[in-house]
């Protein structure tokens, strides 16, 4: 009986402490976001968006070239890594499935998925920026395409592989070519997930720091050319963040609540958006 | 409601143009390549560009503490400590923080709690690290240097040995803050894997241990965890190869110091991403650049390594559930 | 031996629209169908029965070269279409699968509205105006009997059908391409009692244009629709007759005892 007991005993402790650790996960995630909005929702205005990112002391000043910069990095990285990433995806799931070059692949693309960021950084320095000669938005676009590329190979062969096989065998039945096949039945079978992959991919890009480091690099000006450096808001949050500067802090603070906003609800809406189609 | 025969004639029909899989195909098979290249890319172009460093300093690199650019003298082994240094810290507050969460989501949760805490640890996972970082800095710093420290020092500090780890005054920043902004960072991962490989053992498994009349730990413990142990270590695995590439979180509140002097972990120091996020973009082309990129490249295959065993370990274990 | 006797006391009566001439399939190494020999009749409607593994979706899936997707799966000896061996390889494979219609187990929409669903097909084998195409949807849906349900939405998704629906709409989507013969596997085994006989009749009805062979695990099924049948069992085809002979006088002993319900 007193063996029953510890054995009681011990299982009740356990649980309580697995409790105690979902509220420890749980807890940071709370106080993180109640502190970035607290602080976050002093420096929002309107001149956040229309005022250029300030020297230190200036009264005013906002992050519109920070934000304008940073969705044309993302964009411009979404736009390029996409296509290739389905692309890739599609060949892992309906070419390479069983090959070993598809096999290779999925495991190197499973490594670049969880390959540090800052590491793409230096590679895309080495290969543009050092043979350029200068700091660019373009090789921070290509960069971020880099990171958007694995994040899209992967969903999409995961939601390629989950069309019931017997769909794409009433599609060659009908007489259908391999790739009608493909982008007709099986790629828009697939579809919801492969927008939550990109979608996904957005939000993970739209937070990057370190890759941008040493490609884009940062703008204190307004500027939309791709060859120049550009302002994004990481980097922009970064230099802000780690100055003496209240103002600046505070512009960094409203910026940090902006990213926060929208990779949080890019993750939501994904998520939202992938449960809907699949009730459906 | 009959309706007309089928038409006399047999249908025109145009013989299918077999070309465009052809080219779809070939097409797909590149970009997927494009994987293959890129991993040799890097490895090739950083092993390139660092090439003033490694033939000025050879092996000596990796043991060297002295980092001194005005000197041209550099030696990595405060940036890659302070990179181990985090990572272990970060494991051992997360590991059993993610199996008391998975235990939590697979075994306790009641059911319609299950998928908005697990949307909530996959949220967490989704916070950009520079949100970590510069809340690391501004917020937790000065609390843990203010509250946790002072505790620490108290007690884990007196004790013989590894009382040397919690001594020196309390700055907040340093290898401890960094590597308990790390743990919180890898959390969502590590649960997220664990809670994946606890859902894939047989419900049979389970049911016949609980009919043996055991509780729920003891399920856990000695059913669950060893059938899944390969997928929970190549979890574990996951988040390590997480905390030693992450940049941002890091440099904000390592403290940034080439210098360290003690064995304490409320020192300031270094590490690797820190080193390069903090250095790169304002180093002199040359030997500087060259050692930063050096760096660079010991991360990567340190990442590399800590990422295939992972792989490998996870791909087991579903090998073991395919039999 | 058994089989070969078959093929020799010609089972069918009137002109043969596929014949199986020393058949072998492999998957593998492993032979999964053994020197199967016998004809079906064209317009008339052919059943294959038997326990299930027995080879007879594996037999089925021959007629349209559908094992072309599989590596590892390949076929000996000859199918007769017409007297066109269409295992030879100068066959062109997608040609084939236009004059082999197909219909699975399991409904098969496509997601896409129900008109491009028919649509889908024969716009890849055939060049025909808007117009032509509607008439052809239409002819298609007809035949299917589904025309009526569907006339006023057929720009809806093909998914939001119920599920005897869906499959009237893929059985309209494979004779829209007008094959010669149309293969059904199983087209039953997910539907309820009242969709099963909506599909039973509508079988009867298409033999008027097509061949149509049939793979059903339902005895009564068979009974009640084919007019030959044909049972399988270990890869071989064990005894061939007209339906109504088979289930009332069996000559093998095996086909007995799987009729009689004593296995299987």
């Amino acid at each position: 009986m007193e063996l029953l007991a510890r054995r009681k005993l011990t299982n009740q402790i356990a649980l309580g402490m697995s409790m105690a650790a979902m509220a420890f996960g749980l807890f940071w995630l709370a106080w993180i976001l109640v502190t970035v909005i607290q602080l976050g929702i002093d420096g929002l205005s309107l001149s956040l968006f229309t005022e250029m990112t300030p020297p230190p002391g200036a009264e005013t000043g906002g992050l519109a070239n920070a934000i304008v910069g940073s969705l044309i990095l993302v964009g411009l990285g979404t736009l390029v890594g996409t296509p290739i990433g389905i692309m890739a995806g599609i060949y892992l799931a309906e070419y390479g499935r069983f090959t070993l070059l598809g096999r290779v692949t999925r495991f190197v693309n499973d490594l670049l998925l969880s390959a540090p960021s800052i590491v793409i950084g230096l590679f895309v320095y080495a290969v543009i920026v050092a043979t350029t000669g200068k700091f660019s938005a373009w090789s921070g676009a290509v960069a971020l395409a880099l990171l958007v590329l694995p994040i899209v190979v992967r969903t999409t062969e995961n939601m390629l592989m989950l069309v019931p096989g017997s769909l794409r065998e009433a599609a060659f039945a009908l007489g259908a070519p391999k790739h009608v096949v493909i982008r007709k039945v099986t790629l828009r079978a697939a579809r919801s997930g492969v927008v939550t992959g990109v979608l996904l991919a957005v939000a993970r890009i739209a937070g990057e720091t370190a890759p941008l480091l040493f490609t884009a690099l940062s703008n204190q000006f307004w500027s939309v050319d791709l060859n120049e450096p550009m302002a994004n808001l990481p980097v922009t949050i970064f230099k802000f963040a780690m100055s003496p500067f209240e103002d600046w802090q505070r512009l960094a603070w409203a910026g940090v609540l902006l990213i926060t906003l929208g990779v949080l609800g890019l993750n939501i809406i994904a998520r939202v958006m992938f449960r809907a189609e699949k009730l459906h | 409601m009959n309706s007309r025969p089928l038409d006399t004639a047999p249908p025109v029909r145009k013989p299918v143009n077999q070309m465009g899989s052809r080219i779809f195909g070939g097409l797909s098979m590149l970009f997927a390549l494009l994987a293959l290249i890129l991993l040799a890319g890097i490895i090739v172009a950083l092993t390139i560009e660092s090439m003033p460093s490694l033939k000025a300093f050879g092996p000596a690199f990796l043991f060297s503490t002295e980092w001194n650019p005005p000197a041209e003298q550099f030696g990595a082994l405060i940036p890659i400590y302070g990179t181990l240094v985090t990572s272990i810290i970060a494991l051992v507050i997360a590991v059993p923080v993610s199996f008391g969460i998975a235990l939590f989501l697979t075994e306790l949760s009641p059911l319609w709690l299950r998928r908005p805490l697990g949307t909530a640890v996959e949220l967490l996972a989704a916070v950009p690290s520079i949100v970590f970082g510069m809340w690391g800095l501004l917020i937790f710093a000065p609390i843990f240097a203010e509250y946790i420290q002072p505790l620490l020092r108290a007690t884990l500090g007196q004790l013989p040995f590894i009382g040397q780890l919690f001594s020196g005054p309390s700055l907040g920043i340093g290898l401890l803050c960094a590597g308990v902004i790390l743990a919180v960072m890898i959390i969502p991962y590590i649960a997220s894997v664990m809670r994946d490989v606890f859902e894939v053992t047989p419900a049979m498994l389970k049911e016949s241990a609980y009919g043996l009349g055991c509780t729920t730990w003891e399920v856990m413990w000695r059913v669950v965890l060893p059938y899944t142990k390969n997928g929970v270590v190549g979890g574990i695995m996951l988040g390590l190869g997480r905390a030693l590439g992450e940049t941002m979180a890091v440099t904000f509140v390592i403290g940034n110091t080439n210098f360290l002097s003690t064995a304490s972990l409320f020192a300031p120091g270094n590490s690797i991403t820190s080193a390069l996020a903090n250095e790169f973009a304002e180093a002199e082309r040359g030997l500087h650049t060259a050692s930063l990129m050096e760096l660079g490249l010991i991360l990567f295959v340190i990442t590399l390594i800590v990422l295939v065993l992972s792989k490998l370990l996870l791909l087991r274990l579903s090998a073991n559930e395919g039999r | 031996m058994q089989a070969a006797n078959q093929s020799k006391q010609s089972v069918i009566t009137g002109p043969a629209q596929i014949a199986f001439r020393n058949f072998n399939f492999y998957y593998g190494e492993f032979l999964a169908l053994k020197n199967i020999n016998f004809e079906m009749e064209k317009n008339k409607v052919t059943a294959f029965i038997g326990p299930s593994g027995c080879g007879k979706s594996t037999l089925l899936r021959t007629i349209n070269r559908m094992y072309d997707l599989y590596p590892n799966q390949r076929a000996e000896g000859e199918i007769l279409l017409n007297d066109e061996n269409l295992l030879s390889p100068k066959v062109d494979v997608t040609t084939l699968r236009a004059r082999v219609g197909m219909v699975f187990q399991k409904p098969t929409p496509f997601p896409m509205s129900i008109f491009d669903n028919i649509a889908f097909g024969v716009s890849l084998h055939e060049k025909l105006s808007r117009a032509e195409l509607e008439e052809r949807v239409q002819w298609a849906l007809v035949k299917a009997a589904l025309w009526p349900e569907v006339k006023d939405k057929l720009h809806q998704s093909g998914m939001s059908l119920s599920g005897g629906q869906q499959q009237r709409l893929c059985i309209a989507r494979g004779i829209a391409v007008k094959p010669e013969v149309l293969l059904l596997d199983e087209p039953t085994s997910a539907l309820d009692p009242i969709s099963t006989s909506r599909i039973e009749e509508l079988v009867i009805e298409l033999k008027n244009d097509f061949t149509i062979v049939i793979v059903t695990h339902n005895m009564q099924q068979a009974a009640r629709i084919s007019d030959y049948t044909a049972y399988m069992y270990l890869g071989e085809l064990i005894e061939y007759g007209v339906t109504d002979e088979l289930f009332l006088r069996p000559k093998k002993k095996e086909t007995e005892d799987y009729i009689t319900g004593r296995f299987g």
